[in-house]
């Protein structure tokens, strides 16, 4: 019900970006890393949607499509324009362009973000003068109106980036995406470049700012207690493909896939008297460019049946709760029967 | 309020200035290198100044052929009587001149391909590299001498071309080198991100990055040029003769009998050449020190 009053503003259809392996002088492809392969997902205004795995399962590069920095193979990813969607895959340049300034992004280094030969008042003043804001002064405002959301004075702007600290860093690298005004800010494992008691200022900073600007999310980590904090809803990754979607709440509690469960079981609990029994997944990883038959997640699951290696299963509701998606033939039998 | 929001800059006007002052702090402290500039300095401007006061360097004092150093010609003269000071001065303007357009010519040539090599990768990458492999491979000496014989002449611009067309591959590697790694840097994601143009993002942004090692690269190179156009100009495959150059004068010794008699006319412009390339040597490493922004 609570779903249906929220707007859609993106809606990412079955998006894949494969990286193709090359081969021998004549660049003959043998192969593709299939880093993202058939990702859907409908991001909410207003929301925080985070996206977790471990590392090598495509967030980042999932990221990085949404934001078309990686040019996604195939699939849609539809964004909002009032009424409509456009298909952001298939932007002109001009398109592009001003989509840039709707979306932005945060990464995941704030050390090498900012232009170590710049100033920080460069850094700010060039994506302002790239979108055509002429008048310096009004640039000013809009560069001391994020920053002052940051809480960083505006006079620091004169100095150069080694004079910072990473905590610092990355709140200028997240004033300097908001400056654009955007409407969806992808943030790419903002804080795990930080240490723990810079993460929780820059994360509670980040919270803030999503209330004043209602801005929308989407939030890559694979700090669990981090994505928990954070976000609205969760995405699980494995091996290019979403694997559980829920309401944040929905998946800390009640966790369906054998991998979230066991995902989940690797957070440490601090209570002696309580021990948690840790579910330790066998084997490694599959290679993203051999992927299993089937589900990708067979070879290490505990409860894989002949199904499970010969039919990879979609990503579908849970029964009597329509927003708790998960990829499982588990509970497509618990359906059927 | 409005005060505060307005003039960023201006208020920090003077903040703004540290860095260059550090760095200049920093240079003058080096002592090598600031004596490889004051002799640059000096050597510049004795040249141009004898160049701007048209001293005469080319009318023969016949009464005064292969005359030792003296109150009226301060070097000598040579081997038809010409007055060495003059053409060691005269000279001077040319060679340093040769040297600095070589350089900052061929630097450029090399920084521009290198960029577009290193930042678009790929096929374009593959091709500029082999060019450049194709002309590091052509001996600079039968070139020359095609040239010469094509041209059917010697002079400043056989030279430059030469030199400029042999001369960009080393800066060439080096700046693909700085922007393969430098492409892949955050910074240079965030400025995609903010949709910005490849050219901005190829010279606004990586290149400030990469300016120091030019900047080095271009200073040794003035040097290593001026050797180059002193050893073709000795073989006589250089400028013509009628324009003094260090190398030229140095031709006129090429006889033994002038290297064992007349040792004046080999050891002053030799001694030119040796200490206007060591000076701009020190100052290079010196420049070196300064502008690796990774000592900071």
């Amino acid at each position: 019900m609570k779903q249906q009053e929220k707007e859609i503003l993106f809606q990412i259809r079955d998006l894949r970006t494969w990286f193709p392996i090359t081969k021998g002088s004549f660049k003959k492809v043998v192969g593709h890393v299939k880093a993202v392969d058939g990702v859907s997902l409908d991001v909410y205004r207003g929301e925080t949607l985070g996206v977790v795995g471990e590392s090598g399962c495509g967030k980042s590069t999932l990221g990085k499509s949404i934001m078309m920095l990686e040019k996604p193979t195939g699939g849609q990813s539809l964004f909002r324009y009032g009424n409509d969607f456009k298909d952001v895959t298939k932007f002109s340049r001009e398109e592009m362009f001003q989509f840039r300034c709707k979306v932005q992004m945060v990464f995941q280094d704030p050390y090498s973000a900012l232009n170590p030969q710049k100033k920080i008042y460069t850094s700010f003043e060039e994506p302002l003068i790239v979108h055509g804001i002429k008048s310096q002064q009004e640039r000013e405002e809009l560069m001391s109106r994020a920053l002052r959301m940051v809480n960083i004075q505006p006079d620091y702007l004169m100095r150069y980036p080694h004079e910072f600290s990473g905590g610092q860093r990355q709140r200028l690298c997240i004033a300097r995406a908001l400056e654009v005004m955007p409407e969806v800010l992808v943030c790419d494992e903002p804080v795990s470049a930080l240490d723990v008691s810079i993460q929780a200022q820059v994360l509670n900073l980040m919270k803030d700012i999503q209330k004043e600007l209602r801005l929308t999310y989407i939030f890559i980590a694979h700090d669990l207690s981090v994505v928990q904090y954070m976000s609205d809803r969760i995405a699980v990754m494995y091996l290019g493909k979403v694997v559980e979607l829920a309401d944040s709440r929905a998946l800390y509690d009640d966790p369906m896939h054998p991998y979230t469960r066991a995902l989940l079981s690797a957070i440490p609990v601090p209570d002696i008297h309580n021990p948690k029994k840790r579910q330790v997944l066998e084997g490694e990883v599959p290679s993203p460019i051999r992927k299993p038959t089937g589900c990708a997640f067979h070879n290490r699951c505990p409860h894989c049946t002949e199904r499970c290696k010969t039919e990879d299963p979609p990503l579908r509701a849970k029964a009597g709760d329509e927003t708790h998606l998960v990829a499982c033939h588990l509970y497509d039998a618990a359906v059927s029967s | 309020m409005e005060n505060q929001v307005t003039g960023i800059k201006e208020r920090n006007k003077s903040a703004s200035a540290s860095l260059l002052k550090k760095n200049i702090r920093k240079f003058l402290n080096n002592r090598l290198a600031m004596v490889g500039l004051v002799v640059i300095i000096v050597m510049v401007a004795a040249c141009v100044a004898g160049a701007l006061m048209g001293v005469d360097y080319n009318t023969p004092d016949l009464s005064n052929m292969k005359a030792g150093p003296s109150g009226e010609h301060l070097f000598g003269t040579d081997t038809i009587g010409r007055d060495l000071f003059a053409r060691v001065l005269y000279g001077g303007c040319y060679s340093i001149l040769i040297g600095v357009l070589c350089a900052v010519l061929s630097n450029v040539i090399g920084a521009a391909l290198g960029a577009v090599a290193g930042y678009f990768g790929g096929k374009v990458d593959k091709l500029l590299v082999r060019v450049s492999e194709i002309f590091q491979a052509f001996p600079q000496l039968v070139l020359v001498m095609m040239i010469v014989a094509i041209m059917n002449q010697r002079g400043l611009g056989n030279l430059l071309f030469i030199f400029v067309i042999t001369g960009w591959m080393t800066t060439f590697r080096m700046v693909r080198n700085e922007y393969l790694s430098l492409k892949n840097e955050t910074y240079v994601k965030v400025c995609e991100a903010f949709g910005m143009s490849n050219r901005r993002i190829m010279f606004g942004q990586i290149l400030p990055n990469v300016m120091s090692p030019i900047i080095v690269s271009t200073t040794t190179n003035v040097a290593f040029f001026i050797l180059q156009e002193a050893a073709l100009s000795f073989i006589g495959l250089g400028v013509a003769d009628s324009t003094p150059t260090w190398g030229n004068i140095l031709n006129a010794a090429k006889s033994v009998a002038v290297v064992t008699n007349q040792w004046w006319i080999w050891v002053f412009p030799g001694l030119a050449i040796t200490l206007f390339v060591l000076a701009i040597n020190f100052f290079g490493d010196g420049l070196r020190d300064v502008l690796d922004a990774k000592q900071q």
